[in-house]
């Protein structure tokens, strides 16, 4: 095969991937850019160029203020307990204990179920008086709340729910991850005295240093993207104070008809997201522990 | 031979002619048609049998209903229908999005479609509280499908155990009030009244400023006046019902399970859609009654639900057959088969002078009170950008509601953005 033939074949193996990549993912991020920069087109005002007005107006719109704070909140009051539960499961499901396989079904569940049908059951629980939870609290003497109606109460509500939902998946990592470190470094570390904390801590958490890369990078992800139980939850309330980018987008595009708006506050969260994505594989190129 | 001739010529012409005619009979018009369900139940059933008896009695139109989700999903779907070429002819959309369809050059005026003077008698024959959605610039862009009000839904027996007269609903807000901390039983963990605050907000919200005496916009569309003090003093009213009376949970009530709570005994009245009716009526395991909401100026309530539009990319025979498919399920018949069915009012006096409805008022008097409420109904607020209008409204309850903003602060707030988004609309803006 010629040089210039082999580049020819490099391409071609290379197309079916390109093409999906570009047709929905580069080419629909670059007209999102254009769509920002224009005036919402109707057929009785026609779309003009309006420049960066639309990212002025930004800092002037205190509800994406808002959804981009809730939306910070939402991400560290999920990622961080999620994960520390999915490793506690993980480690627990990993025992040599009876009725190990119900457990881990348990545990996985959550995941199973679409948000939206969770989201339907999180609903009753939250209810004030007759939902689950209140009945619980019943029982130790404390009255009703209102989960949900009450700005200070309805994100911490929203972020023990995600947790529930979530934590099974990252166990089912950290799962596969626990089983993968060999038994011998156990037997070494009790030959040599180790306390159970002293194990986990030098030697169990660093080996899943690579697990905990892959689960951060999805949970902060998720936690950016999820927003189909706000439709059923709280459509973003009281006043805003459950509302996420996610969700304010389509309220601006498919409420709002604001298409260019939208699309402004999804170029936010592209760059955004992008970031992110970027400062950890960078960060943790240097400071994962791979075998 | 000249007469011969023309004789021939004559039948020749007719035979040609018929040919043409047959040929058009068996062309069949086909309809496009979004609706949406905004309440539980069996609904798609019940509008694909309307639709099959249409295309039985009309066998040359051909019509495709087409189940679109709830109102938000059916207006983008046949919006995203129109600009992909393939439109619907008509569809069932929330009447509130008027003013976004006609921004979009989307639907035509009746008004432009209407030929004699029986289809223009028949345009009139509707209740006029449930016109205003539908007509703005002197036109009737939506015609009355899927309509409903706020009614009162109140636990009889709750009404006894507190001493009160079960047929005797309070008709103001004074007899609310009093009522309600009759029925409150704090220890139990039973309020006597609960408000949706939730999901539409600013529906509530509109019966309550409509009791108080004021509309929240004009006919146009283009102006608000959510800053008026008759708002305001509604809003402080709604507020001081949780915060001060302690007669309704404080912070806003979810609208997706008030029903569960009204059933399950935890207030004792509820405000909600006269389309929660069969729901009730079908769960409840308590003697309930339903009532026009109270006074304070005087009743009021604002309509909600959807309209018929026929859009603008149309040809004419598709223009006459979506008229015809509209008057065939809002004749008085259908009407009166379609309010028995689901809960939704009758669209005109004449459903209810059909021997159907009639019985079925006389068996279940509470579907008559919806109807009769609709002599002090108003529109349902819709302006132009109305999404972006309504969710101003939305957050300025909430954050009242929830303490967050004195109801002046909220309200005033949300009027002057209010201005500032529909200025363009008003004229010399």
């Amino acid at each position: 095969m010629t040089p210039r033939m082999a580049n020819v074949y490099g391409w071609l193996l290379l197309m079916p991937a390109a093409i999906l990549l570009i047709a929905f993912t580069h080419w629909p991020t670059v007209a999102t850019l254009i769509s920002s920069v224009y005036s919402p087109g109707t057929p009785v005002r026609p779309a003009r160029f309006i420049g960066l007005d639309n990212y002025r107006l930004l800092v002037d719109d205190p509800v994406f203020i808002q959804a981009a704070l809730n939306n910070l909140w939402f991400a560290i009051g999920t990622v961080v307990p999620s994960i520390a539960l999915a490793i506690l499961m993980a480690i627990w499901v990993n025992e040599n204990i009876p009725g190990r396989g119900l457990l881990r079904l348990a545990y996985f569940t959550p995941t199973i179920l679409p948000m939206v049908a969770a989201a339907n059951i999180w609903l009753f629980f939250y209810t004030p008086d007759i939902g689950l939870i209140d009945q619980v609290l019943a029982l130790f003497g404390s009255s009703g709340r209102n989960w949900l109606g009450d700005p200070d109460l309805v994100l911490p509500s929203l972020i023990v729910m995600t947790i529930w939902k979530e934590a099974g998946f990252f166990m089912i990592f950290y799962l596969a991850a626990l089983q993968s470190i060999p038994p011998e470094l156990r037997e070494a570390a009790m030959l040599e005295g180790a306390s159970r904390w002293s194990f986990f801590w030098k030697v169990t958490f660093p080996l899943l240093m690579p697990t905990t890369l892959f689960v951060l990078v999805n949970a902060l992800l998720n936690s950016f993207k999820l927003v189909d139980h706000l439709f059923i939850l709280t459509k973003g309330g009281p006043n805003n104070a459950s509302n996420l980018l996610l969700y304010y987008i389509y309220e601006t595009a498919f409420s709002f008809f604001d298409t260019s708006y939208a699309a402004t506050i999804t170029m936010v969260l592209l760059v955004l997201l992008a970031l992110l994505a970027l400062a950890k594989f960078w960060l943790f190129e240097k400071r994962v522990h791979y075998q | 031979m000249k007469p011969f001739r023309s004789l021939k010529m004559a039948a020749m012409a007719a035979a040609v002619g018929l040919a043409g005619m047959t040929a058009a009979a068996a062309e069949t018009t086909k309809l496009t048609m979004y609706y949406p369900v905004a309440v539980g139940g069996p609904l798609t059933k019940i509008v694909d049998g309307l639709v099959a008896d249409f295309e039985a009695e009309n066998p040359d139109i051909d019509v495709e209903a087409i189940y679109a989700g709830n109102y938000n999903d059916a207006r983008i779907k046949a919006l995203a229908a129109l600009q992909s070429g393939e439109p619907a002819q008509l569809s069932v959309m929330f009447s509130i999005d008027i003013y976004d369809l006609i921004e979009q050059d989307a639907i035509v005026a009746f008004d432009d479609i209407v030929e004699t003077d029986e289809e223009r008698a028949w345009l009139a024959s509707f209740y006029p509280a449930l016109m205003e959605n539908g007509q703005t610039l002197g036109k009737t862009w939506g015609i009355p499908f899927q309509r409903s009000t706020i009614v009162m839904y109140y636990n009889k027996d709750m009404f006894r155990a507190a001493g009160l007269d079960p047929d005797n609903p309070p008709a103001t807000w004074d007899e609310l009030l009093t009522a309600s901390k009759a029925l409150t039983d704090a220890d139990k963990g039973q309020y006597g009244l609960m408000i949706p605050s939730t999901g539409y907000p600013y529906w509530m919200f509109g019966a309550l400023t409509m009791q108080n005496g004021q509309v929240l916009m004009n006919g146009d569309g283009n102006e608000t006046y959510f800053d008026k003090p008759a708002v305001v003093e509604a809003l402080t009213f709604w507020h001081a019902l949780g915060a001060e009376h302690k007669v309704m949970p404080e912070g806003t009530i979810e609208w997706g399970t008030l029903r569960q709570n009204f059933l399950e005994g935890k207030t004792a009245m509820m405000w909600h859609s006269t389309g929660n009716l069969t729901a009730v009526k079908k769960n409840a395991s308590f003697d309930f009654g339903v009532a026009m909401l109270p006074a304070r100026e005087q009743r009021g309530t604002p309509t909600g639900g959807g309209n018929f539009y026929i859009f603008k990319q149309t040809s004419e025979e598709e223009r006459r057959a979506a008229m015809k498919l509209i008057r065939f399920m809002t004749s008085p018949e259908r009407a009166a088969q379609w309010s028995i069915e689901t809960g939704y009012i009758g669209i005109s006096q004449a459903s209810y002078d059909t021997q159907a409805l009639k019985d079925y008022v006389v068996e279940f008097p509470p579907a008559k009170v919806a109807r009769d409420q609709l002599e002090f109904a108003t529109a349902e607020l819709s302006t132009y950008q109305t999404g972006r209008v309504r969710k101003l409204l939305d957050d300025a309850i909430q954050a009242a509601l929830t303490g967050q903003k004195t109801p002046e602060e909220a309200l005033g707030e949300a009027q002057s953005q209010a201005d500032r988004l529909l200025k363009p609309y008003r004229q010399g803006g």
